[in-house]
């Protein structure tokens, strides 16, 4: 094991994964590739929806959802050496997008959403509201709003160098202040209780069980999805290029490259995946509410991630939804001691296996580690 | 390599100084075009922050021209694709990536976007030569990170072949070699200077007389004197400087005034 702690102190070995496409590994990783991915289909798409009751099945929906913010999250931090603390202000941004959508749906042609009549202190529709009538525009708003405001903040933030604990305390700041802004704008928010109440997703009930269903399968299809383009983009000479500038940025700079645009790309990309994973969130659970997206679950985004093995996509996306799973059983039974456990589980991982757990599994099996290649 | 003549570096008046200190105090270098130039002195002479100032890192005043074009007062990634390249003291390889990635991505800085969302299929050519010109071919898919201290800084050096630099700034580039990668190293350099223009930082005596063919000496941020590595070595000024510090002796006379 290689593991390489960097001047940002955020970096570890790139993990798992098999061989690099050189050679004659490329195929046999090909296969596994496929294989891993068939199997994970069969078991999220066959397996899940025949063994587990509705109940169960939208929870894990949850946790998918948990699941696709971690992947942008490996490939940000993982991969690219930002400790991204704030995931929940794209969540939160993605999630409040699809729900106002949904809101003007149920409400119909012209209405006002019912809690804005509820609190009735406005009696017209906002015009920030307005676009949301479209589903087009929300559906387009869900990642591009996420990742325009992170082009902003990378932008701003990559260009004066600042990194490690600064960005990370910056970033949940952010989140924070997203989640108090929303508090304070109760009429046209939602305030505390968020958004919630939904009746339809893009015209079908929710309160049937099949559309439920159906939006179970949507997520577990985009989870996917996500997951081969980030894999993509960890094979790709830009996932080289991205380790590099987590491992040695100065020495990126002096090969002709602007670092600040390699890391922007990756927390960019991170941050529609986010969006994404709220938007789809709000049809699976039925709300979306400041307590979701400000300091303390920005934390646990990132905890399954480092938990699971930052560096390693399969490892990321595994650790959060086990996290959240463990969350849900543990705290129905102790619902004192799951936050102690959690911490105590994050402190350990990343003191004595910064790889995360997915590292076990080559340090069982003594294979060396090569640093990027097929997630499987 | 570009088919125009070679380039030579011009550095007027230059300074640099940090709260008060003054590293540099107004330097004139003239580098030939395929020149393997080094640059001596003792600890302080300002050797490191003269090639900070010229690669970007440290604010200067002054001139530094190469090829026509006036360096200071570009960000450091932008006169890195003017052909500047650099190497520091300790070794700045990507660990976490093996030896073909790192070159890969030496190569690569004026790629498209489209070509960095693709993978790498094959090695490419420049970095296949690149290889076998410092000697790792052997160690192609090894992580830089288990590479020997004297192969991370050949690694280094290949870099910048790739990256397809005019002009090489090394920085102790045999700082802590065996005697026999010190060979390798001074021949590999002098096949390097045939085709560009190289300037070492160098505090090996032995070294230097072996392979330089012009020496600069700096001292307290000036230059002291400039020639031939005989005419230098004969110099009673550099004789002074040097005496101050540490007497050459005659055969392991290696190093004087190392920096830390």
């Amino acid at each position: 094991m290689t593991d390489h702690q960097t001047e940002t102190g955020t970096g570890n070995g790139t993990g798992d994964e098999t061989t690099t496409g050189n050679g004659s590994g490329a195929r046999g990783a090909r296969w596994r590739l496929a294989g891993g991915y068939a199997a994970a289909a069969v078991l999220l798409f066959a397996v899940a929806p025949a063994v587990l009751s509705d109940f169960r099945l939208e929870q894990l929906a949850r946790y998918l959802c948990f699941a696709m913010v971690a992947v942008g999250i490996s490939l940000a931090w993982g991969r690219g050496g930002m400790l991204t603390l704030g995931q929940g202000l794209f969540f939160g941004l993605g999630g409040y997008a699809m729900a106002m959508h949904l809101k003007l749906a149920d409400a119909g042609p012209g209405q006002l959403p019912d809690f804005m009549l509820l609190y009735g202190s406005t009696d017209q529709l906002p015009w920030w509201w307005e676009p949301f009538r479209s589903p087009v525009v929300a559906i387009a708003a869900v990642f591009l709003v996420p990742m325009a405001v992170a082009a902003v903040i990378g932008f701003l933030v990559f260009r004066r160098r600042v990194r490690g604990a600064y960005f990370a305390i910056l970033s949940q700041a952010l989140a924070a202040a997203f989640a108090i802004l929303l508090i304070g704008q109760q009429a046209t928010t939602g305030g505390t209780n968020g958004l919630t109440n939904f009746q339809g997703f893009f015209g079908f009930a929710l309160n049937d069980p099949i559309n439920r269903r159906t939006v179970y399968f949507v997520i577990a299809g985009t989870l996917l999805a996500l997951m081969l383009l980030t894999r993509q983009l960890f094979l790709s000479r830009y996932g080289e290029l991205l380790v590099a500038v987590r491992d040695s940025e100065e020495r990126v700079r002096f090969l002709g490259y602007d670092p600040a645009l390699v890391k922007l790309v990756a927390y960019v990309v991170s941050a529609g995946m986010a969006g994404l994973a709220g938007a789809l969130f709000v049809p699976a659970v039925g709300i979306i509410s400041p307590a979701l997206i400000g300091i303390v679950p920005s934390i646990q985004f990132l905890i399954g991630a480092a938990i699971g093995g930052r560096a390693s996509l399969v490892g990321a996306a595994l650790g959060a939804i086990a996290v959240a799973w463990a969350q849900t059983t543990l705290s129905e039974e102790f619902p004192a001691a799951w936050t102690y456990f959690q911490a105590g589980l994050f402190i350990v991982v990343v003191a004595f296996l910064p790889g995360g757990l997915i590292s076990l599994r080559q340090l069982l099996t003594r294979r060396r580690p090569t640093p990027l290649g097929a997630s499987t | 390599m570009t088919e125009e003549a070679l380039h030579g570096l011009t550095i007027s008046e230059l300074r640099v100084s940090f709260d008060g200190f003054t590293a540099v105090d107004g330097v004139d270098l003239r580098v030939g075009p395929g020149d393997l130039r080094f640059l001596i002195g003792p600890n302080g002479a300002g050797k490191t922050t003269l090639v900070d100032a010229v690669t970007g890192l440290a604010r200067a005043t002054g001139s530094v021209r190469f090829g026509g074009r006036e360096l200071l007062g570009r960000p450091v990634h932008r006169i890195a694709r003017l052909g500047i390249g650099r190497t520091f003291q300790t070794a700045t390889v990507f660990e976490n990536l093996t030896v073909v990635q790192n070159l890969d991505i030496a190569a690569g800085a004026g790629r498209r976007p489209l070509t960095l969302l693709r993978q790498r299929r094959s090695v490419p050519p420049e970095v296949d030569e690149a290889l076998t010109t410092v000697g790792l071919a052997p160690h192609a898919h090894r992580l830089a990170g288990t590479l020997s201290h004297g192969q991370k800084q050949w690694l280094e050096i290949g870099m910048l072949l790739v990256q397809n630099v005019e002009l090489l700034l090394l920085d102790e580039p045999v700082a802590g070699m065996s005697h026999e990668e010190r060979d390798a190293t001074g021949a590999l350099l002098r096949t390097v200077a045939s085709e560009r223009t190289v300037v070492v930082i160098e505090h090996d005596m032995e070294f230097m007389r072996a392979f330089a063919s012009s020496v600069t000496v700096l001292h307290a941020g000036r230059v002291l004197s400039e020639g031939s590595p005989a005419e230098v070595r004969a110099d009673p000024r550099v004789q002074e400087v040097y005496l101050g510090h540490a007497p050459e002796r005659p055969t392991a006379a290696a190093h004087v005034g190392e920096e830390p």
